[in-house]
C-alpha cells in the first residue's frame, strides 16, 4: 500500500481539461480543499464566493440551470449544516447538476465538533433526488470525479484530501461496494477511512479462522446493491458496519433498512462514532478514543461472535497492506 | 393608449383580481397586490424585454416535481423564451404569486381560466408559488434564495455572452436575511450590473411593521454601502419606475426600491393597521365591508 498526497489537487486539473461545463466554487478554503491548482491553472472556471455558504450554494443552482456543472468545495459541515435549506431548494428540489464536495469527514480533522461532520451521510441521505457517494482510498478521490459527472441531479461526495493510502486499483462505481473478502461468519461494511482499518483486522482474524466477507461501500445512496444483502445472508453469525459517522442514520442504519426489509432476522452490530459529538485531537488519537481502529473493530468482532480471539495491537501492526486488484470480481479474491 | 395608461390599466386589474379572489377564498395576500401592482404592471407592460408567452394558456395539472416528472417544466415559459438577448424574470417572495398570476392574465400571457385554477388541489397554481408555477422560475418560498440563484444565472448568462439582463422582484423583508446580504456582497464582487432588483418596500412582514420586527432600514444607504446602484421611487408612479430602471450602473447592480402603500387601491383595508401580511375575515362586517368597496370600484364580482 503507498501513501500518496494532493491526490484530489493533481486530478481534477487533469480531469477537468476537456469539460468546460466544469466550474469549482470555493468558499474562502481553496488551498483547504485542493482547488488551488484548478484556479491557477483554469482562472475563468473557478469562482471565489468566500465565507457566504448560502449564498454559495444557491448559486450553484442557479449556474448549474444555465448548463454549467458547479463543484462546490468546502469543509462538508458548512454545506450540509449551515446551508442546508439552500442545498434543499436551490439545489436537490430542482434536481439540479450540482456536485457538493465535502471534506474532513468524521474524525479526520483535529478541528473539533465545528469542524467535524460526523451526521452528514445521515442528513444528505434524507435529501430527495441526492446521490449520496463517499470516498476511502486515491482511486476512489480521483474515480469518483467520472461516477458523479454522470449523475444526472444533485451529488454529494464524502471526500479525502491530504495523505490518502491507495488500497484499490478499479475505479469506483456508482452503486457497486467494492468486495475486498468473501466469508461465511461475519458480514461487514465499512466506508471511507475505517476501510483501511478493517482491512487490517480481517487479515489477522482470518489468520484465526474468522471468515468474513467485507464490502467496502462507496455509495450510500441510492443503497441498493444486490452483493449486500447476498454477504448479509450468507453472514453465520450476523452482520457488522463500522463507519466514520455516528452510528444513527448512516451506513449502520443503511444496512438496517435492507435487513428489515429483507426480513432477516440476524444481529448487526453498528460500530461509529456512538451517538456524540466529538473533539479535537490527533487522527489516532480520535480513532482510538471513538472506536474506529482496527482494535475496535475487533472487539466488535469478538462481541458478536461471543469469544475472545487474542488478538493484540501488535498483531494488528505487523499487517502490511497491498492493493486489490479486481476488487469487482470474486475470482480474483 | 399610452404606455403608462396601459400599465396603470394592468395595475388596476392585478387588484380586482386579487380582491376578488381575498373575497372568493376568505383571505388571501391582498395588501401585496396593492402595495406591488405598479411594479409588476410597469416591469411587464415597459420595462422588461420579453418575448411572448410560450406556455400553454391554461396550465396543465400538477404532474409531479423535478427528478420525478420526466417532462418537468417550471412556468419561466410565461415569460416568453430563454433567449441570449431577452430579458428573464424571477420572483422571490412567492406568496406574491396570486398577484403575479393576476398580472400575466392582464398582459395576455395566462388565461383566466387559469387563474380560476388558483389554490385548488392538483394545479400547479399554488398558493405560494413553486417553480413549476406560471410565470416562476425558481424556487424562491424560503425568502432570500432567489437573488444568490439570479446570481449564478447572471454568471453563466455572462460566460455564455448573453446581452439578456435579469430582473429580480423582491420584498423588503427579505433585506432581514443574512444571503440577501451575502448576495450584494457577491454582486459587487463580480460586478454583476446584469442584475437589476425591484424591491417592493411597502415596510410590512409577517409580524406587522418592519420597523417593529427588526431594523433594515436605511435600505438606500446600506445597498449602496455594500457596492450596488440603489434609487428610491414613488412605488405607485408608474413614470418613476420605467425611469428608474434607467438609472446609469455600470460594473454594479442596480436596485429599485420603490416606496409602496399597502392598502392602495384597495383603501378599505387602511383601518387594518398595522397588520396586512395575510387579509382574513374575522367578522361578517369586515367581508361585507370588502364586498361593498369591490362593487363601488369595480361592479358586479364574476364570480359572484
Amino acid at each position: 500500500m503507498t501513501l500518496e498526497t494532493q491526490v484530489h489537487q493533481k486530478n481534477l486539473v487533469k480531469w477537468a481539461a476537456d469539460k468546460p461545463e466544469v466550474v469549482v466554487f470555493s468558499a474562502d478554503l481553496t488551498s483547504s480543499t485542493e482547488v488551488r491548482m484548478f484556479a491557477e491553472t483554469y482562472p475563468d472556471r473557478f469562482y471565489s464566493f468566500g465565507m457566504t455558504e448560502q449564498n454559495m450554494m444557491s448559486a450553484a443552482g442557479g449556474m448549474a440551470r444555465e448548463g454549467f456543472t458547479p463543484w462546490v468545495h468546502t469543509f462538508a459541515v458548512f454545506l450540509y449544516r449551515r446551508a442546508l435549506d439552500q442545498i434543499q431548494m436551490s439545489v436537490a428540489y430542482p434536481n439540479l447538476r450540482v456536485r457538493i464536495v465535502g471534506f474532513l469527514p468524521g474524525i479526520t480533522t483535529p478541528g473539533g465538533a465545528t469542524h467535524q461532520a460526523i451526521e452528514d451521510v445521515a442528513i444528505m441521505r434524507a435529501v430527495p433526488n441526492m446521490t449520496v457517494l463517499e470516498t476511502g482510498d486515491a482511486t476512489d478521490v480521483e474515480t469518483v470525479l467520472d461516477v458523479a459527472q454522470a449523475v444526472d441531479g444533485p451529488v454529494y461526495i464524502r471526500m479525502l484530501r491530504g495523505q490518502i493510502p491507495r488500497l484499490f486499483t478499479e475505479p469506483l462505481r456508482l452503486g457497486k461496494a467494492r468486495h475486498l473478502k468473501k466469508g461465511s461468519d461475519l458480514a461487514l461494511f465499512t466506508a471511507g477511512i475505517t476501510t483501511e482499518e478493517a482491512m487490517r483486522a480481517t487479515e489477522v482474524l482470518e489468520a484465526r479462522g474468522v471468515s468474513i466477507s467485507h464490502l467496502h461501500v462507496t455509495t450510500h445512496k441510492p443503497f441498493n446493491d444486490p452483493a449486500v444483502l447476498e454477504a448479509i445472508e450468507n453472514a453465520r453469525y450476523g452482520v457488522i458496519t463500522f463507519e466514520n459517522h455516528t452510528t444513527v442514520g448512516g451506513l449502520g442504519s443503511e444496512v438496517a433498512e435492507v435487513m428489515a426489509e429483507a426480513g432477516v432476522g440476524k444481529k448487526l452490530l453498528r460500530l461509529g462514532i456512538p451517538d456524540t459529538y466529538a473533539h479535537g485531537g490527533s487522527r489516532p488519537y480520535l480513532m482510538r478514543y471513538y472506536g474506529l481502529d482496527a482494535l475496535a473493530l475487533v472487539r466488535g468482532v469478538e462481541r458478536l461472535l461471543g469469544e475472545e480471539l487474542g488478538i493484540e495491537e501488535e498483531d494488528l501492526k505487523a499487517v502490511r497492506l497491498e492493493p486489490v486488484h479486481g476488487d469487482y470480481k470474486a475470482e480474483a479474491l | 393608449m399610452s404606455w403608462e395608461d396601459e400599465a396603470k390599466r394592468v395595475a388596476d386589474g392585478i387588484r380586482r383580481r386579487v380582491t376578488a379572489f381575498t373575497l372568493k377564498n376568505g383571505g388571501g395576500y391582498l395588501s401585496q397586490a396593492c402595495s406591488s401592482a405598479e411594479i409588476l404592471a410597469t416591469l411587464y407592460t415597459k420595462v422588461m424585454n420579453l418575448g411572448p408567452s410560450v406556455a400553454p394558456p391554461v396550465p396543465p395539472p400538477f404532474s409531479g416535481v423535478p427528478g420525478k416528472d420526466p417532462n418537468y417544466t417550471t412556468g419561466a415559459g410565461y415569460n416568453g423564451p430563454k433567449e441570449p438577448h431577452l430579458d428573464r424574470f424571477f420572483i422571490s417572495p412567492v406568496h406574491y404569486a396570486l398577484v403575479l398570476y393576476a398580472t400575466l392574465v392582464e398582459t395576455g400571457r395566462m388565461a383566466e381560466k387559469g387563474l380560476a385554477m388558483f389554490n385548488q388541489d392538483g394545479s400547479r397554481v399554488e398558493m405560494i408559488g413553486a417553480e413549476h408555477s406560471p410565470g416562476h422560475e425558481l424556487m424562491a418560498g424560503s425568502l432570500g434564495q432567489a437573488l444568490s440563484q439570479v446570481i449564478g444565472i447572471a454568471l453563466a448568462r455572462r460566460e455564455h455572452g448573453e446581452t439578456g439582463r435579469n430582473f429580480v422582484f423582491m420584498s423588503d423583508g427579505e433585506f432581514m436575511i443574512g444571503q440577501t446580504w451575502e448576495a450584494l456582497e457577491t454582486l459587487a464582487f463580480y460586478q454583476l450590473d446584469s442584475v437589476i432588483a425591484y424591491i417592493d418596500a411597502n415596510g410590512q412582514s409577517a409580524d406587522g411593521r418592519i420597523d417593529e420586527v427588526m431594523r433594515i432600514e436605511p435600505l438606500k444607504e446600506r445597498i449602496e454601502a455594500f457596492g450596488a446602484v440603489a434609487v428610491e421611487v414613488d412605488g405607485h408612479d408608474v413614470r418613476a419606475l420605467e425611469a428608474a430602471a434607467r438609472t446609469p450602473h455600470e460594473g454594479k447592480a442596480l436596485f429599485v426600491i420603490a416606496r409602496t402603500n399597502p392598502y392602495c387601491g384597495v383603501e378599505v383595508l387602511a383601518e387594518r393597521a398595522p397588520k396586512f401580511h395575510y387579509i382574513r375575515f374575522t367578522k361578517p362586517e369586515e367581508r361585507e365591508a370588502l364586498e361593498r368597496f369591490y362593487e363601488e370600484k369595480w361592479g358586479q364580482r364574476d364570480d359572484a
